[in-house]
């Protein structure tokens, strides 16, 4: 594959290939930061990929109380569905488990969408008739009563239907040790980029799969070109120098995030070197031919 | 743009209806044309040219210069987008059913203001008197959406059968504040007096200081709310004294229970 070189890293010409979905996001506060995460994370959770979970989520940023609706501390989450009605049914499902049962906690919108999804309107029967609502500012807030206090909840939240998932970079190494330090520092680096995610565990994803499998009724399998074990056996895509590939996969509100995010990761990708971190970035893709939005890793690099 | 002047060229001699000078009714219109509405309420003629001196200018903004107790119905059904300044009094019925918009009397107004107001910010920086966004009679819901702002002291039943929106009384309040309130919220920063509360479906009062409630309004704790401190942020501009209320610890009452009983009044711990 040709590749072009930055401070001695090897960039494949290749890009990402993604696709449109459904995004939606919150902003969950709480008394504390502590709490305010605790209930980011655990609504966030087991939301990797839309494959098995049915959404993919992850923490946007964390938001000083100078920078919340209530002047507490905060976390901004965003969630990714393929369909509008499977992003509001895991929202609703996930606020509903994760976060009106989270101590101290209250939902607010994290955007105003060209769509929107009912939320505090569908938690509200929680309230068995005690819940009471208020109208600020053209907006509508549930307060809740439950044991700690009062549930607050926006009534609705925003959802758009031009959000981008499946942006992603293939990290490139040695070994385990100086391909992770790479991607650490890259998923780090997408962190600082508003609207985006990467919703895999600690932002990485070490099985990448390919479309199809050998054995019947699977539709995705392992990325045999990109595992270094098999590197004589199949037609790998891995150099002799390769001993490791993780990926980070991004999915942002927009297409212009996606980017941004993939800009920031291989920036910092490449900063650490080859002789610390990873010795070739590259992406994956289904030849262009499934996915509306392609990112040429030439376009972004540093 | 310079707004639209009304100039108080005399005292009226009778009751006004300024319901037919909202800024949606005088676009388009030339100074001629304004000058011939008429406004009287009785038999004798009045034109708007009779009462008012005209400066031409932009009629999203409309300023009346001088008021008086007998201008009556003023920005009623006011849309949107347009804004109505008074310098001066104002008589009953200001702002009534107004779907948005803007109204500021630098002046006391009468009876009935921001009766069934829908969505207009209504400031009254002087006095306002009785039923202040209330139904009228016969009416089954008082305003119902909007926020009225009054920095001096309201009459009696101010609030009653508000639906939605808020109500801000900086002044002292008369007898029976938020009487048969269905929802919305209203605060009094002041004195209050008679049965506050009264028949209060859902609604929200807001009292600065404590007060002997009736029997039927029952102690539900001191607490630290959420929504309160949203309510104080949302409420910064308007009134200072109510967003510093909302951010102390709240000792709520629930009631009325004499009816549905969901309603609440909140006084500072």
């Amino acid at each position: 594959m040709p590749q072009l070189i930055r401070k001695g890293v090897r960039i494949d010409e290749s890009f990402a290939e993604a696709f449109p979905m459904s995004g939606t996001g919150l902003i969950i506060t709480a008394p504390t930061r502590k709490w305010a995460l605790i209930a980011a994370h655990t609504m966030t959770g087991f939301a990797t990929s839309v494959i098995g979970c049915g959404c993919e989520a992850g923490v946007d940023l964390e938001l000083s109380p100078r920078d919340t609706p209530d002047g507490r501390p905060g976390v901004r989450i965003l969630l990714f569905a393929m369909s509008s009605k499977d992003a509001e049914k895991q929202l609703v499902n996930r606020l509903g488990q994760c976060v009106l049962t989270c101590p101290g906690t209250a939902v607010f919108s994290a955007f105003d969408g060209e769509f929107s999804i009912k939320v505090g309107d569908a938690l509200r029967q929680f309230g068995d008739k005690w819940q009471i609502s208020k109208a600020l500012d053209g907006k509508r807030y549930w307060r809740i009563p439950v044991m700690d206090g009062e549930f607050l909840c926006e009534a609705k939240v925003g959802l758009t239907k031009k959000s981008v998932g499946g942006g992603n970079l293939l990290v490139m190494g040695e070994d385990w040790a100086s391909t992770m330090r790479a991607t650490e520092a890259g998923v780090e680096a997408i962190k600082g980029v508003r609207d985006a995610i990467a919703p895999f565990p600690g932002g990485i994803v070490r099985s990448g799969s390919k479309v199809g499998s050998q054995y019947k009724g699977m539709g995705a399998s392992t990325n045999d070109a990109y595992c270094p074990t098999l590197r004589g056996v199949t037609a790998s895509a891995l150099d002799a120098d390769i001993g490791c590939v993780l990926e980070i996969v991004i999915d942002g509100l927009t297409s212009e995030a996606v980017a941004n995010a993939m800009r920031a990761g291989i920036k910092a990708i490449v900063a650490l070197g080859p002789k610390h971190g990873a010795k070739r970035i590259g992406a994956g893709n289904y030849g262009g031919k499934l996915g509306p939005f392609h990112y040429h890793l030439k376009d972004l690099l540093p | 743009m310079k707004p639209f002047i009304f100039t108080l060229r005399q005292e009226p001699n009778q009751r006004l209806d300024l319901s037919v000078l909202t800024p949606d009714k005088l676009l388009g219109r030339t100074l001629k044309e304004i000058e011939a509405i008429e406004i009287g309420t009785t038999r004798l003629p009045v034109t708007v040219g009779d009462i008012f001196k005209l400066r031409a200018g932009d009629v999203h903004a409309l300023h009346y210069e001088g008021g008086s107790e007998r201008f009556d119905r003023l920005g009623a059904k006011l849309l949107p987008g347009y804004e109505i300044h008074v310098e001066g009094d104002v008589g009953a019925e200001l702002g009534r059913s107004a779907l948005g918009g803007s109204i500021t009397v630098v002046g006391d107004v009468g009876v009935y203001a921001a009766s069934q107001n829908a969505g207009a910010r209504i400031e009254i920086v002087g006095h306002a008197d009785d039923f202040l966004a209330a139904p009228l009679a016969g009416e089954l819901t008082g305003m119902s959406g909007g926020k009225v702002i009054v920095r001096g002291s309201v009459g009696v039943r101010c609030g009653d059968r508000l639906r939605r929106g808020i109500i801000i009384v900086e002044g002292d309040a008369g007898e029976d504040l938020g009487s048969r309130l269905i929802a919305g919220t209203i605060f009094a920063l002041h004195a209050v007096e008679g049965r506050v509360g009264y028949l209060n479906k859902r609604g929200t009062i807001v009292l600065a200081q404590p007060y002997e409630l009736g029997p039927t309004y029952v102690d539900c704790g001191a607490h630290h709310l959420n929504f309160a401190r949203l309510f104080a942020k949302s409420l910064g501009e308007d009134s200072r004294k109510a967003a510093t209320v909302l951010k102390q610890k709240l000792q709520r009452w629930g009631g009325d229970t004499a009816v549905y009983g969901k309603g609440e009044i909140l006084t500072p711990a």
